[in-house]
């Protein structure tokens, strides 16, 4: 599904080079996560893959189905499967979120030459996946985050990776600013879209996420690069001893 | 030569080329205004309110040309609504376009027919509201519309008519010059939507004088044509009685040179007054918005809402005062002035007022200028919408709370489209 390459990248207008060398594969079906201390480059990392401005790749590649990511730009990268749920979902001050779902789904339709779907199919989709993330009628009226909770922007994001069905999910901890129930909630929803041709890359700090979504794979991030990688059992090895311990077994 | 030597030159040079003068009760009107004119001359660049916008075209003898637009056929605003059709082409009214003025709970009547009823209900009142507007800041344009203008309409509203009236000015004559004054009076309790649209002229003076009496309510909204290269000059000046509403909304995409002034005073107890703006331009084009809004009872509410779109050096301009007298407690005035900068050669001058002589009210006003948010940019992008939809979105969004001051959700979505579809065009 996704192919990473010894990926090397920097800031755009500064001589800081974040990623060093990453590399990492997903199989289809597959849910990975990656774990890793703050400044590790786990947020570069999904955002150098949705294509967002302000980073520079002078070596390696990324390929989704054996299409090379890096050289589209966000939105054909959409239209292609990728979709990554933001860690700070974006407040968009009159833009309604039912004007914007149905944009986004249609714009994708487009671009991969299918039919755009009818308002009212549309509105029948959204109401099906919007209830089982109890997410009700009165949010999706209101502009795009504007006023949202932390929670409810967390939902909205996997409401959206619900209606635009994307082949290769990128979360970057969104289990962060969320409640218990809020965490049940949106690791149910992301459970419901897993399917043997989606697969998943979980960016968190905390291995209670993954008590929720179960990853096939745990990564451990530092300095750029995958320092380690393991079973489900790493996540809670980092859970009880700190990122320390497997740092200084990687150095030695 | 003096200052004064060359302003009054300059005034005797314009008003050659007006309409000679009337008699009864407009011919009063108009010497009264005349007067009023010669004590103030016509603006300059040195002028407080004229610092930001170059008088110099509409001082000019005469219209400077501007070319006709070609509508290719689109559909003009408003086309799809009921409503009762005044046309005026190059500000001469046209009967035969028009229909027939005749609808329950109001009196529809030219400005030019009135003036020979000596107990018409507009005499005495015709040009009082323009008056009263000249303090504390002079219009010298208001002025000088007042002392020549022979056309118009006077609506008098007694009901709630079951159609808008909508004044339809069409541009003809690539040198037209055309001077409009209108005065509406909408008696207590009574309700109208006005809907004007179109260029009128190469040049376009044009007066609107509204006296909304208690709890009469007073719609407005008007689309300024599109032709490129037309100048205009308008002034709404009104008085909001208690309990009354007023709101206005304009539209302007292109023409090289607009200043809109508003004059709006609350008079009553409880008066709401909102007006509103959204304008865009590309390259040759300078929209000024100048507001002024008199608080004067208890708890009224006064919004101004102005947005402006521009890109290829296009300028936009905002002076809005809210006023608020002694004694006018409990107001709640809001201003609002935002422009969206679509490139590095766009420019935004504004100029926010706020004066207060009462110590309980509540007055907020802002302004900015900035380019299309990048961040918001990003993430439409990575949903999958394609750069220049994304754009168009979030110019939409930019422009939405102006257009959100229109109630009539059809005439709403309308003018929507109409901006949508300008931005299409000007995507580059």
């Amino acid at each position: 599904m996704l192919e990473i390459k010894n990926l090397h990248v920097k800031l755009a207008e500064e001589d800081k080079v974040i990623l060093r060398g990453l590399d990492l594969k997903i199989g289809a079906g597959e849910v990975h996560a990656i774990m890793g201390p703050n400044g590790s480059g786990k947020s570069t990392l999904s955002y150098v893959l949705s294509g967002r401005d302000g980073y520079e790749v002078t070596e390696g590649s990324a390929t989704l189905l054996g299409e090379e990511l890096l050289e589209m730009e966000p939105e054909a990268r959409a239209a292609a499967g990728l979709f990554l749920a933001f860690q700070y979902p974006v407040e968009i001050p009159g833009v309604g979120n039912m004007t914007f779902l149905r944009t986004a789904l249609n714009a994708q339709r487009k671009a991969r030459g299918e039919e755009e779907v009818s308002a009212g199919d549309f509105l029948k989709l959204v109401r099906e996946k919007a209830k089982t993330l109890k997410i009700d009628a009165e949010m999706l009226k209101r502009p795009v985050n504007v006023g949202f909770s932390g929670g409810e922007k967390k939902r909205n994001e996997i409401l959206q990776m619900a209606i635009l069905e994307p082949k290769m999910c990128i979360l970057d901890e969104t289990d962060s600013g969320l409640d218990v129930d809020a965490m049940k909630l949106v690791s149910d929803g992301v459970n419901a879209l897993r399917d043997a041709g989606r697969s998943f890359l979980v960016i968190t700090h905390y291995q209670r996420l993954l008590d929720h979504i179960k990853p096939d794979v745990v990564h451990i991030m530092a300095a750029g690069r995958i320092v380690k990688t393991g079973g489900p059992d790493l996540a809670l090895e980092v859970e009880n001893n700190g990122y320390a311990d497997i740092l200084a077994e990687v150095q030695a | 030569m003096t200052m004064q030597q060359a302003k009054a030159d300059a005034l005797a040079a314009r008003l050659a080329t007006g309409q000679p003068g009337q008699g009864g009760w407009l011919g009063a009107a108009q010497a009264a205004a005349l007067a009023r004119l010669r004590g103030m001359g016509l603006p300059g660049k040195r002028d407080e309110y004229w610092r930001y916008t170059d008088p110099t075209s509409l001082n000019a003898p005469d219209a400077p040309s501007a070319a006709l637009f070609d509508s290719r056929g689109e559909a003009p605003p408003f086309s799809g609504l009921d409503r009762l059709r005044l046309v005026f082409v190059d500000g001469i009214f046209d009967q035969a376009q028009s229909d027939d003025p005749v609808l329950e709970g109001i009196e529809i009547e030219r400005l030019g027919s009135a003036a020979l009823n000596p107990s018409h209900w507009a005499a005495g009142l015709y040009g009082t509201l323009e008056t009263r507007g000249q303090t504390p800041v002079e219009r010298p344009f208001a002025a000088l519309n007042t002392a020549q203008a022979t056309e118009g309409v006077l609506i008098r509203v007694t009901g709630r008519p079951s159609k808008p009236v909508s004044l339809i000015y069409l541009h003809k004559s690539e040198r037209s010059d055309a001077i409009l004054h209108h005065f509406v009076k909408i008696e207590s309790g009574a309700e109208l939507t006005l809907l004007e649209n179109g260029p009128a002229a190469a040049r376009l003076s044009k007066v609107l004088e509204v006296e909304v009496a208690d709890t009469g309510r007073f719609h407005h909204i008007r689309t300024q044509g599109r032709d490129h290269e037309r100048r205009a000059v308008s002034h709404i000046f009104a008085r909001i009685g208690a309990g009354a509403l007023f709101k206005s909304f304009t539209l302007t995409a292109n023409g090289r040179l607009t200043r809109n002034e508003a004059v709006l005073e609350l008079a009553g107890a409880d008066a709401v007054a909102h007006i509103a703006g959204a304008s865009v331009g590309d390259g040759d084009f300078h929209h000024d918005d100048t507001v002024f809004v008199t608080h004067a009872a208890e708890r009224c509410e006064s919004r101004q809402v102005y947005k402006k779109v521009l890109k290829n050096g296009a300028v936009g301009v905002f002076q809005g005062k809210i006023l608020v007298k002694q004694g006018a407690q409990k107001t709640d005035g809001y201003q609002i002035s935002q422009s969206l900068l679509l490139d590095e050669d766009s420019q935004f001058l504004a100029k926010p007022e706020l004066e207060i002589y009462a110590d309980d009210v509540k007055c907020s006003h802002g302004s900015t200028s900035g380019a299309i948010d990048d961040t918001a940019l990003y993430y439409l992008r990575s949903r999958g919408v394609p750069l220049k939809q994304a754009q168009s979105l979030l110019v939409l969004a930019f422009l939405a709370e102006a257009i959100a001051e229109i109630e009539d959700e059809a005439i709403a979505e309308d003018i929507r489209a109409r901006l949508e579809a300008w931005l299409h065009r000007h995507e580059h």
